[in-house]
């Protein structure tokens, strides 16, 4: 069996490649994103690395002792997500591309719709159209519907809203 | 009947590069799109049916189980991979009538129907596949086939939005991938059965972090709060059938990977409490973020976070009632919700565009469009008797039976959120339907064969009521099976040991040696504290 205990150069170097990395992704630009996903994921890959325990000799071909080997999973899988991470970083590199070509940057922009509500809610607005009636006021409808039975307080704008509100005429 | 397992993620992978290769003769990529998802339809149709009698397991390229990758299909993997299946196929079909209808402008459909292919076998892969490191590969195709499909076209505000969402899917990715690191130095193995069976051996402390990292990687897949702002500013900008399939797939793909993880890796419950309480919050402020929007498809999308937080909080209970109603719940969701967006899809079509403020009429210049919105929409408030009340009744049911303080919490919470949601597409209903449109609508019609696929998708929600009984029963089996893990674990390592597969060499080298040295390739969880 070999030894497991972690390298602390090989942790050292996972902490610094993620720090940083965490710092370039919160960046606005996405060139400076995309840098720091590939140094996340390469400290990440590291980690698999360590969870491999110390180096050993080849696996699988036969020539070191069982108990000598290195472990060839953590290899394998590490092998998996480099080659994922790359055409991943392509892909990214390609959208940044086009935002610039888009934009003329590749700032990354926040969500408009978004900010059109969060105004609406700063100035205490409804949106238009969300409530029921057209917008009219109360004495401007009651003039406009036939009220017979108070034909004084529809001349004051006083009338009550009666069972025909709905049939309003023309707008 | 082992050999059918792989068939789900093969078939539409070689489909994939067939369709891809065959880009020139667009109706022939056409029928093999369509010939592979029916094809993996009757397989999941098979798969339901042989998995009543137990899982199933099988293990790749016949190395056996630790070693090599093993698939595995119990009740709950059968069940949602019936349902992907089947709501991807009504999405590939009501996409080709759109492409019909739009004489192929616009849209690149030479990659679309490989990248969607190589999403749904992503999704089966998800579903089907009994270890941590495959079930990571599985999430990478379906992530980097929606990375494409929601950049489609690629203009200004799709390579907007889909940046948001490509950087926190890979981040997410990350994270899962880093997990899997610390579960392979911790536990020295990544088949789940295994693992099922050696995570008590370690550090309790050691496995609640390897459990929250795991919860953090699926609850951004799954759009949990607070990790779901992704999802309502990336999903609305893509072409509707994309979002009508990532709405009803690619968050289930990560409820289903909390549920797996949960009741096999850590079936002690310690972060149930956590669990419902965000499960609370999730349902609460989206939907309040849903009454707020003036948009359909992005109210849709809140709606979508919302309800999630239904099949987390029956993931939290730790029940086998609460655990079967939020598998019901899922495949209500998956149902309902793609359903609707579909037909924001076509209400987009009829009315030039998807604002509330500027639709309105749609009751009266599309009548069978009016049915095709109210039915899910009265669904996924939980309407007696459709299938979304029902799923909540089973979940109120649970909660009521543990009867805890957070329990009755979660219920009133429940209730508030199904009525807000009434609201939300009371009001979309009101004001697309219902009212006069500010301005006359544009002079078209839809196409037939949009409709059908999309009415297809209503009737199959609705007809979750009229089997809800026997969907229930099965669920109910499902949910057992989990809770009671040895039917999983007895299925890939029938022995306890190895799985059924063989790799004569290691099994040789092994007898050689003394029999207390175990075939898995490293132990190394006894060393750690």
């Amino acid at each position: 069996m070999i030894d497991t205990s972690p390298s602390l150069a090989l942790v050292l170097l996972v902490a610094v490649l993620v720090g940083c990395g965490v710092y370039l992704l919160l960046e606005r630009s996405l060139t400076r994103v995309i840098v720091g996903i590939s140094m996340i994921s390469n400290g990440v890959n590291i980690m698999f690395l360590i969870a491999g325990g110390r180096v050993g000799g080849p696996p699988l071909v036969g020539t070191t002792e069982v108990d000598e080997m290195s472990d060839p999973l953590p290899q394998a899988m590490v092998l998996t997500a480099i080659v994922i991470t790359l055409g991943l970083t392509a892909f990214l590199l390609s959208l940044a591309y086009r935002a610039w070509q888009l934009n003329g940057h590749d700032e990354v922009q926040d969500d408009l719709e978004d900010r059109r509500i969060a105004r609406l809610a700063q100035t205490d607005e409804v949106p238009a159209r969300s409530v029921d009636d057209a917008g009219t006021t109360l004495a401007e409808d009651a003039a406009a519907s036939r009220d017979e039975t108070s034909v004084v307080s529809v001349r004051h704008g006083r009338a009550r809203r009666g069972l025909d509100a709905g049939t309003e005429g023309p707008r | 009947m082992t050999w059918l397992l792989p068939l789900p993620v093969l078939v539409p992978l070689i489909g994939a590069g067939l369709a891809l290769a065959l880009a020139r003769f667009p109706r022939v990529q056409r029928i093999v799109t369509v010939a592979a998802l029916t094809f993996v339809l009757a397989v999941a149709i098979a798969l339901l049916v042989l998995v009543n009698d137990g899982p199933m397991a099988a293990d790749i390229g016949g190395w056996a189980a630790p070693v090599g990758i093993a698939l595995v299909a119990d009740r709950l993997s059968a069940l949602l991979l019936l349902v992907s299946v089947s709501v991807t196929l009504g999405v590939l079909l009501y996409s080709l009538a759109q492409g019909n209808a739009d004489g192929d402008e616009g849209a690149p459909v030479a990659i679309y129907h490989p990248t969607y292919l190589v999403l749904s076998a992503g999704v089966s892969n998800a579903f089907l596949t009994g270890d941590l490191f495959n079930l990571y590969v599985g999430f990478e195709m379906l992530l980097v086939s929606s990375f494409v499909l929601i950049t489609l076209g690629g203009s200004r505000e799709r390579v907007r939005a889909g940046t948001v969402y490509v950087v926190v899917s890979i981040l997410s990715s990350i994270i899962f991938l880093a997990a899997i690191a610390l579960v392979y130095a911790a536990v020295g193995t990544v088949n789940l059965a295994q693992l099922s069976q050696r995570m008590g051996e370690i550090d309790p402390g050691t496995q609640l972090v390897l459990q929250l990292m795991l919860l953090v990687a699926f609850g951004i897949k799954a759009a949990v709060f607070p990790l779901h702002a992704w999802l309502p500013d990336s999903y609305p900008t893509a072409p509707a059938p994309v979002t009508a399939v990532f709405a009803g797939l690619l968050t289930k793909v990560g409820v289903y990977a909390i549920i797996r993880t949960q009741t096999l890796l850590f079936p002690d419950g310690r972060v149930d409490d956590l669990l419902m309480v965000v499960a609370l919050v999730t349902m609460v402020v989206a939907i309040l973020g849903a009454v707020a929007q003036q948009d359909v498809k992005r109210l849709l999308s809140f709606t979508l976070v919302s309800h999630i937080g239904y099949m987390v909080w029956g993931v939290g209970m730790s029940s086998v009632a609460g655990l079967s109603a939020a598998i019901f719940y899922v495949v209500h969701h998956i149902t309902v919700q793609t359903a609707l967006f579909l037909v924001a899809g076509l209400i987009e079509r009829r009315g030039g565009t998807t604002s509330l403020a500027r639709l309105g009429s749609l009751a009266r210049v599309a009548p069978l469009l009016a049915v095709l919105y109210f039915v899910p929409a009265m669904n996924l408030a939980g309407i007696p008797p459709m299938s979304g009340f029902l799923g909540k009744v089973g979940l109120i049911e649970a909660g009521a039976a543990r009867g805890s303080a957070l329990d009755w919490a979660l219920i009133a919470g429940s209730l508030v959120t199904s009525l807000l949601t009434l609201y939300a597409v009371t009001k979309a209903w009101n004001q697309a339907f219902w009212q006069e449109a500010p301005e006359p609508l544009p002079d078209t019609t839809l196409p037939r064969s949009m409709m059908g696929p999309t009415a297809a998708l209503v009737i199959m929600s609705l007809a979750y009521t009229v089997v809800a009984g026997p969907l229930f029963q099965y669920t109910d089996r499902a949910a057992r099976d989990l809770r009671a893990q040895t039917p999983y674990i007895l299925t890939v390592l029938p022995d306890g040991q190895r799985g059924s597969g063989q790799s004569p060499e290691v099994t040789e080298e092994n007898r050689e040696h003394s029999d207390e040295q175990t075939p898995a390739p490293r132990e190394t969880g006894e060393e750690l504290p």
